[in-house]
């Protein structure tokens, strides 16, 4: 038991470390202290649920779900999300510029995302208190918004597009309709 | 391939030019008058004009060409080439312009004040322009500033932001300079424009708006923010003369998130507040508090009153807390309606009230802690206690709203009605103030330094503004002490705009090279200025957490002004 702890302990230090937005910055300086790490694995433990398993299991194949992110200019990237990831974490792995201050303790509204589709919307649980106490203070509220933080990855939302508070300024959410390339 | 299409294109323009003035030649010596001349000059014009698309080509070309010779990091030609042209396209001039600076001129930019709204324009800088090179400077010895002194020490959550700004202050083109004052035995304001391209003042707001009514001097007056101050370990307050034994009351004028904040401090169980970073002698002051009644007076009602719901929801789910909402002041006027319509938060606090209001038992039970809401009311007067020196209450007036004109909004006004609260302490939690400093254009009215987009102008009236060229402003001191940590994500946004946009039209970057971080050293060294750098806050970090998990504690900070310099220089 202890083991397989320390094991997944040490694969996540890796994943972070191998991962390259942190490369440059001075990572160490968390990694030393006790209780900003403990604080990490709070954190993380939930979200990351299913990519641990997905790899002490091995083979198996953890099911992937496609979201797209539109961001601020309105430029669109279609991101492949492992189910039980949260919005906030895949935006991070993938380089979206979605801000997530608390780093997803729901103390804060930065990781606002607006759910472009009624549809996908309806398809999520409804938001806590806390979290509409967070969404009272997001940046362009719509009847959409949610914390990307609290969008967990299904099998449900394959296909889901998720836009970036800035660019409600150009697009209505439902009426929106992706520029041709 | 990029040179190949450079040469091609300038090898277009040079052919043009060439036919053109073989064409003007012949025709001159053939025709003469007058309007034979205006029809040959218009000839030569359009023989010489280089069509839009072959422009372009040659823009995109040369542009390729720069990302080559950069990514060489060789000499190139082409700097000297656009030099020598006088006049050229917009977009030619502004790649040219970005590619000097990328090349050569590194823009200077110090960031005044290490709070949020200091670290996120830092950050959005540092992704915004590749050559800036950040300085962020503070009074303190330490960073993060109401991250660090004006949260809660029972909202961790809400700190977790500091990763982000410590990942900031660890980029290499960024560094913390604390301990450095602006104004007084510091930098001063005019110095540091000197020093560098960009000053951006981010200090936020360190004082408070006063009520200027009589017996505001009295013994047991308190600001709100002083209070913060003090159970946060600030270095300015550790030495507050705070009594909380005298009596068993205190009455919070304001119903802001800052007047929940400590409202919820006094009363919450010391035992819960103990696992907190709170300050060790607040700890210990309250473990010996008397206060079991907090009352929170507000001018207006419950659909006006400026909290949030997360921190209202906190202060009415306190265990064993007695809370009390007078019923009749929940009654909404048609006006009221209108307010919570058109506003999602309003709403949702008000039925927090609402809710809070109908569940409430009718008294407390002996010795049971009490939170009073006091709608509608508005401080008078502090009375004085027979000594004269100290409070023994507030007279309050009853207040009824009015509509102020067309916007929609209802202010208080008096109705002569008065009553006296009896109480042992005060905390005046009714704004924070920005303070000026020498050489500032400063708006004593609305207590913000006069801009335009994050850009600081001089002069009262709109058509005789002039900009302060490479002058910004952010945050609080910007836009006044109201918002949370996020709204500061949005302000830096704006202010790091207006700043690129000026960089990028050659306003900001003087053009003379300013020394930026060798000429502060220098000034430092000069007065004897001992900063204290990013990795001095570590060490200082580090120590707080160690005493901290000694006592069970997610940090002990370290209160006193000279130790905390001694840590971070040990």
């Amino acid at each position: 038991m202890l083991l397989s702890r320390l094991s997944r302990l040490g694969a996540r230090i890796t994943g972070e470390a191998t991962r390259g937005k942190f490369t440059d910055t001075r990572r160490g300086y968390y990694e030393g202290t006790f209780n900003n790490y403990l604080h990490f694995l709070r954190n993380r433990t939930l979200s990351t649920t299913s990519s641990d398993k997905a790899q002490e299991e091995g083979s198996e194949q953890t099911e992937k779900i496609s979201v797209t992110f539109v961001d601020k200019d309105g430029e669109e990237k279609l991101i492949k999300v492992p189910v039980g990831m949260s919005m906030l974490e895949a935006a991070h792995e993938n380089d979206i510029e979605l801000e997530g201050a608390c780093e997803g303790s729901l103390a804060c509204s930065t990781c606002h995302v607006i759910v472009m589709d009624v549809g996908y919307y309806n398809k999520l649980e409804d938001p806590t208190d806390e979290e509409n106490d967070m969404l009272d203070l997001a940046f362009g509220l719509t009847q959409t918004s949610r914390l990307g933080c609290q969008v967990i990855a299904k099998p449900e939302l394959d296909g889901m597009r998720l836009a970036l508070p800035a660019a409600t300024r150009n697009f209505a959410v439902d009426g929106f309709v992706p520029k041709p390339h | 391939m990029g040179k190949v299409a450079l040469r091609a294109g300038v090898g277009c323009a040079v052919v043009a030019c060439g036919i053109a003035a073989v064409a003007v030649g012949r025709r001159a010596r053939s025709r003469r008058g007058w309007g034979r001349a205006v029809a040959l000059l218009k000839e030569l014009e359009e023989g010489c004009a280089t069509p839009v698309l072959r422009l372009r080509q040659v823009v995109d070309a040369m542009a390729v060409e720069m990302h080559v010779e950069l990514a060489s990091d060789g000499g190139s030609k082409l700097k000297m080439l656009l030099t020598f042209v006088d006049s050229l396209p917009i977009g030619m001039s502004l790649i040219a312009r970005s590619f000097s600076l990328l090349r050569s001129d590194q823009l200077h930019v110090c960031v005044v004040g290490s709070g949020p709204a200091g670290f996120y324009t830092a950050e959005k800088m540092l992704k915004g322009h590749e050559a800036a090179k950040i300085d962020i400077i503070d009074r303190l010895p330490t960073p993060f500033g109401l991250v660090r002194s004006g949260v809660a020490p029972d909202h961790p959550e809400t700190k977790i932001v500091v990763n982000q700004f410590s990942r900031v202050a660890g980029n290499e083109k960024c560094s913390f300079f604390g301990n450095v004052m602006l104004g007084g035995h510091g930098v001063s304001l005019l110095e540091l424009r000197q020093l560098y391209d960009v000053v951006v003042l981010a200090y936020g707001a360190e004082s408070d708006r006063s009520l200027g009514i009589p017996g505001e001097d009295l013994g047991g007056v308190y600001s709100a923010r002083e209070f913060v101050w003090w159970y946060n370990g600030h270095p300015d307050c550790k030495a507050m003369p705070l009594d909380l034994k005298n009596t068993d009351t205190a009455v919070v004028l304001g119903q802001g998130n800052v007047a929940l904040d400590v409202a919820r401090i006094l009363l919450r169980p010391t035992s819960e507040l103990a696992k907190t970073d709170i300050a060790d002698h607040a700890l210990a002051s309250l473990q010996e508090s008397t206060i079991r009644k907090v009352y929170l007076v507000g001018r207006r009602g419950p659909v006006q009153a400026a909290c949030t719901a997360k921190e209202l929801r906190e202060i009415l789910g306190i265990k064993g807390l007695h809370v009390h909402i007078q019923e009749s002041d929940l009654v909404k006027s048609p006006t009221d309606e209108v307010e919570l319509e058109n506003s999602r938060i309003r709403k949702r606090v008000y039925e927090l009230f609402n809710k809070a209001a109908t569940s409430q038992q009718s008294n407390p039970i002996m010795g049971q802690r009490e939170l009073h809401f006091i709608f509608f009311r508005r401080p008078d007067r502090f009375v004085p206690s027979e000594s004269s020196l100290h409070i023994s209450g507030v007279r309050l007036e009853k207040t009824s709203l009015e509509e102020n004109g067309d916007s929609g909004r209802q202010v208080a006004v008096g109705t002569g009605q008065f009553d006296d609260l009896n109480c042992g302490m005060v905390l005046k939690s009714i704004g924070y103030k920005s303070v000026p400093v020498d050489g500032l254009p400063f708006n004593i009215h609305q207590g913000i330094v006069p801009n335009i987009r994050g850009r600081v102008v001089n002069g009262a009236q709109l058509e005789h503004t002039e900009v302060e060229h490479g002058l910004y402003v952010v945050g609080w001191l910007k836009r006044g002490p109201t918002g949370i940590i996020a709204t500061n994500l949005y302000c830096a946004e704006e202010t790091v705009e207006s700043v690129l946009e000026d960089v990028k039209r050659g306003l900001a970057a003087s053009g003379s090279q300013k020394p930026g971080r060798q000429g502060l050293l220098q000034i430092l060294e000069n007065k004897g200025i001992n900063y204290v750098p990013f990795s001095g806050w570590q060490k200082i970090d580090s120590v707080e957490k160690l005493r901290g998990q000694l006592k069970g504690k997610p940090r002990e900070k370290i209160t006193d002004w000279e130790e905390l310099l001694r840590v971070a220089h040990a």
